[in-house]
C-alpha cells in the first residue's frame, strides 16, 4: 500500500461549504487539492478553475489518424491490385469517403478514451486519503500539507462548515 | 401539473437516494427476473441448434428462392441494427441537446443498443453460408495479394457495423466506470473486489471528472454523426443497386429515421416491464414515457412521410418495373405484409398524438410490440418483394420462410434477452452520476451561488 501523504481531509455536505473551502484555501496558497464528488459539478469547477482538458488534442489527432488511415488503406489496396470495377477509377475517392469517415470516427473515438485514461493518470492519486461516501452524497477536499500545517488548515476546513474533518500521513 | 422538458424529472430524491435505489437494483433478483432469463437461454438455444444444422447443411436449408437470395436473414440484421440506434440517439444526441429526460433511461438503451448490434453481427455471418471463412470479409494480407472491394456498400457496411460496435460499446463501458465506483462503494465480499477491479480506480477526483467530462463530450459529439451514417449505409445496402423498390435517394433518411423508431419501441417493450421488475417506477416516471412516446410519434411520422413518397415516386417515375414493385408490395401475393408495414408503422404511431395514450403504460406497451412487429416486416417488405419480383416476370418466386429462419429468428431474440438480463442484474440500469449531475446538493445559504 502505498504511504499516506501528509495532509488534512474534509468531508462537506453542503455544496456551498466545499466552494467556499476551495476559495479559501487557493487564497491561501494551497494549489495542489485534491476534490472529490460524486458526480461532475459546475461551481466546484468553477471554484478550482483548472485549465481546459488536454483530451481534445487526442480527439483531434486521433481523428484525422483514422481519416489518413481510411483513405491510405482504400487507396493502397485498391493500387496494390488493380481491378476495375463497375468502370470506376481504381483509385475512387467517392465510395471512399465512407470508408475514410468510419474510421475518423473509430480511431477518434478510441483515441479519446485514451486521453482520459492517460490524462487522468498523470496526476497520481497514490497516499491521498479517500472515502466511500464521496462517490455517495458527499465532497471530499483533501489539502496536503506539512505536519506543521495540519491544525490551522483543519480549523480552516472546520470553520468553513466541513461535517468531518481527519488529518493524515506521518 | 404536466412535466415539461425544462422541469425536474427527479424533484424528491437526494444523491444518497439515488446511489441505494440503483444499487438495489443488483440484489437477488425475483423469480419473474429469472423466468425471463431461463426463457432467454431457451429461445437462444433454439437458435443454436439450428445454427448448428445450418453449418452442417447448409443454407438450403432456409426458405431462399430464386431469384431472392437474401430474406430471413438480412431482414433480421436490419432489424437489429435499426434496434440499435435509439440508444445512441438517447444517449448522444440527446446528450448535446442537453434533454434532461434522457438520463433515466439512457443507460438501458445504450446496453440495448451493444446488444442489438452484438445480435446484428452475426446475421452477415449466418447468411454468407460458409460461416467459417467469415474474416474473408476483413482486409487482411493473404498469399493471393487480394483486397476487398472497397467500392461496394458490403464492405463499408463491415467497416460501418463494427465502428458502430466499437464506439457504441466504449461509449457504454465510459458512462459505466464512475457508477461502479459508486457501486463498489456500497458493496461488500467478492463483489467489491470485483467492482473495484472495473471501476479501475476511479474515485471521482476533479482530476478525473475534469477530463471524464470532456471526454465524453466529444464521445457523444463523434458518436452523432456515426449514429445517422450507419442505418445510411445499411440503406446504401439497398439503394446502391437498380433493383426496383430500392434504387432511391430517400432511403438514407428514411432507415435513419426508421431506425429510430423501431429502437425506441425496443426500449419501451424492454423498460416498461424492467422499471417494475427493478422497483425503479420512481426513477423512470411517466414523464420519460411522454417524451419517449413524443420521439416515437416524430420519427413514425417521417416513416409515414417516406412510406407515402415511396408510393407517389413509384407511381411519379414512369417506371414500370418501380410501378409493379409497389402494386404488388400492396396488392400482391405478400400484400399482407405490405399492409402490416404500414398499419403498425405508419398508423398506429398516429395515436401518440393523444396524451392519454402517451402517459398511459398499458398502451405504450402495446404500440411498442406494434412497432417491433411493424419494423420487422418494413424490411421484410423491403428486401424480400424488390428481390423476388425484379425485371424479368418468368424469372419471380415467392419467398417461404422455413424453421431454419424462424429458428434463427426466435434464437437472435433469445441472444439478446439473455445479454440484457445479464448486464440489468449486474450494472446499473439507471446512470447514477448522471441523475446526481441533475439533482442539486444541498446548500446552506438558500439561494447563493
Amino acid at each position: 500500500m502505498a504511504r499516506m501523504m501528509s495532509g488534512v481531509l474534509g468531508a462537506f455536505k453542503y455544496e456551498d461549504a466545499a466552494v467556499d473551502a476551495i476559495k479559501g484555501l487557493k487564497a491561501k496558497g494551497y494549489k495542489d487539492l485534491t476534490v472529490y464528488s460524486a458526480a461532475p459539478n459546475h461551481h466546484i469547477e468553477e471554484a478550482l478553475d483548472q485549465p481546459v482538458s488536454w483530451v481534445r488534442a487526442f480527439t483531434l489527432i486521433g481523428g484525422l489518424t483514422g481519416c489518413a488511415a481510411g483513405f491510405g488503406m482504400t487507396l493502397w489496396m485498391s493500387y496494390d491490385w488493380p481491378l476495375m470495377v463497375g468502370g470506376k477509377p481504381i483509385g475512387a475517392i467517392p465510395p471512399y469517403v465512407v470508408l475514410g469517415f468510419e474510421l475518423t470516427i473509430l480511431y477518434g473515438a478510441l483515441s479519446t478514451v485514451a486521453g482520459v485514461i492517460i490524462l487522468s493518470a498523470m496526476k497520481s492519486l497514490k497516499g491521498r486519503p479517500f472515502k466511500p461516501e464521496f462517490s455517495d452524497d458527499t465532497i471530499g477536499i483533501f489539502v496536503p500539507c506539512p505536519p506543521d500545517q495540519r491544525g490551522s488548515v483543519r480549523k480552516f476546513l472546520e470553520d468553513v462548515g466541513s461535517d468531518e474533518v481527519s488529518e493524515h500521513g506521518s | 401539473m404536466t412535466a415539461t422538458l425544462h422541469d425536474h424529472p427527479h424533484p424528491n430524491m437526494t444523491h444518497a437516494d439515488v446511489t441505494r435505489d440503483v444499487v438495489a437494483t443488483l440484489q437477488t433478483p425475483s423469480r419473474g427476473y429469472y423466468l425471463a432469463l431461463f426463457t432467454a437461454i431457451g429461445l437462444f438455444l433454439v437458435g443454436a441448434v439450428t445454427f448448428l444444422a445450418l453449418l452442417k447443411d447448409g443454407l438450403g436449408l432456409a426458405g431462399y428462392t430464386p431469384p431472392a437470395f437474401w430474406s430471413v436473414y438480412i431482414t433480421t440484421f436490419v432489424f437489429w441494427v435499426g434496434i440499435g440506434h435509439a440508444g445512441t440517439l438517447i444517449s448522444a444526441i440527446l446528450f448535446l441537446f442537453r434533454s434532461p429526460w434522457r438520463t433515466a433511461v439512457y443507460r438501458s438503451t445504450e446496453a440495448m443498443t451493444v446488444f442489438a448490434v452484438m445480435t446484428a453481427g452475426l446475421f452477415p455471418i449466418i447468411h454468407i453460408g460458409r460461416q467459417w471463412i467469415f474474416y474473408w470479409l476483413l482486409p487482411y494480407p493473404n498469399q493471393r495479394w487480394l483486397w476487398p472491394n472497397f467500392k461496394s456498400p458490403l464492405i463499408w457496411d463491415v467497416f460501418a457495423i463494427s465502428t458502430y460496435l466499437t464506439v457504441s460499446t466504449t461509449f457504454l463501458v465510459v458512462g459505466l466506470v464512475p457508477d461502479i465506483a459508486a457501486v463498489r462503494d456500497k458493496m461488500t465480499g467478492w463483489r467489491k473486489k470485483l467492482y473495484s477491479t472495473l471501476s479501475i480506480g476511479w474515485t471521482g477526483a476533479d482530476s478525473q471528472w475534469r477530463h471524464y467530462s470532456r471526454g465524453y463530450l466529444y464521445l457523444a459529439a463523434l458518436a452523432t454523426p456515426l449514429v445517422l451514417s450507419v442505418h445510411s449505409v445499411v440503406s446504401w445496402d439497398f439503394a446502391m443497386s437498380i433493383i426496383p423498390g430500392w434504387h432511391g435517394t430517400i432511403f438514407a433518411p428514411y432507415f435513419v429515421a426508421g431506425a429510430i423508431y423501431s429502437g425506441i419501441g425496443m426500449v419501451l417493450t424492454l423498460v416498461i416491464p424492467l422499471r417494475k421488475v427493478l422497483k425503479i417506477e420512481h426513477m423512470i416516471t411517466e414523464y420519460h414515457f411522454d417524451n419517449l412516446a413524443k420521439l416515437t410519434l416524430l420519427t413514425g411520422s417521417i416513416l409515414f412521410y417516406a412510406y407515402a413518397m415511396e408510393y407517389f415516386v413509384g407511381w411519379y417515375s414512369s417506371n414500370i418495373f418501380e410501378q409493379t414493385t409497389f402494386w404488388r408490395r400492396a396488392f400482391g401475393p405478400s400484400w399482407w405484409s405490405g399492409w402490416t408495414m404500414i398499419i403498425c408503422n405508419a398508423f398506429v404511431s398516429q395515436l401518440l398524438w393523444f396524451k392519454k395514450i402517451r402517459t398511459n403504460l398499458t398502451s405504450l406497451f402495446v404500440i411498442s410490440i406494434f412497432i417491433n412487429i411493424g419494423m420487422w416486416f418494413e424490411r421484410y417488405v423491403i428486401i424480400t418483394s424488390s428481390l423476388a419480383n425484379d425485371f424479368l416476370p418468368f424469372a419471380w418466386g415467392q419467398m417461404n420462410p422455413t424453421w431454419a429462419d424462424w429458428g434463427i429468428l426466435v434464437g437472435s431474440f433469445g441472444w439478446f434477452g439473455m445479454y440484457f438480463l445479464l448486464f440489468a442484474r449486474t450494472f446499473p440500469v439507471v446512470a447514477i452520476q448522471e441523475i446526481k449531475e441533475m439533482i442539486p446538493m444541498p446548500r446552506r445559504k438558500k439561494g447563493a451561488h
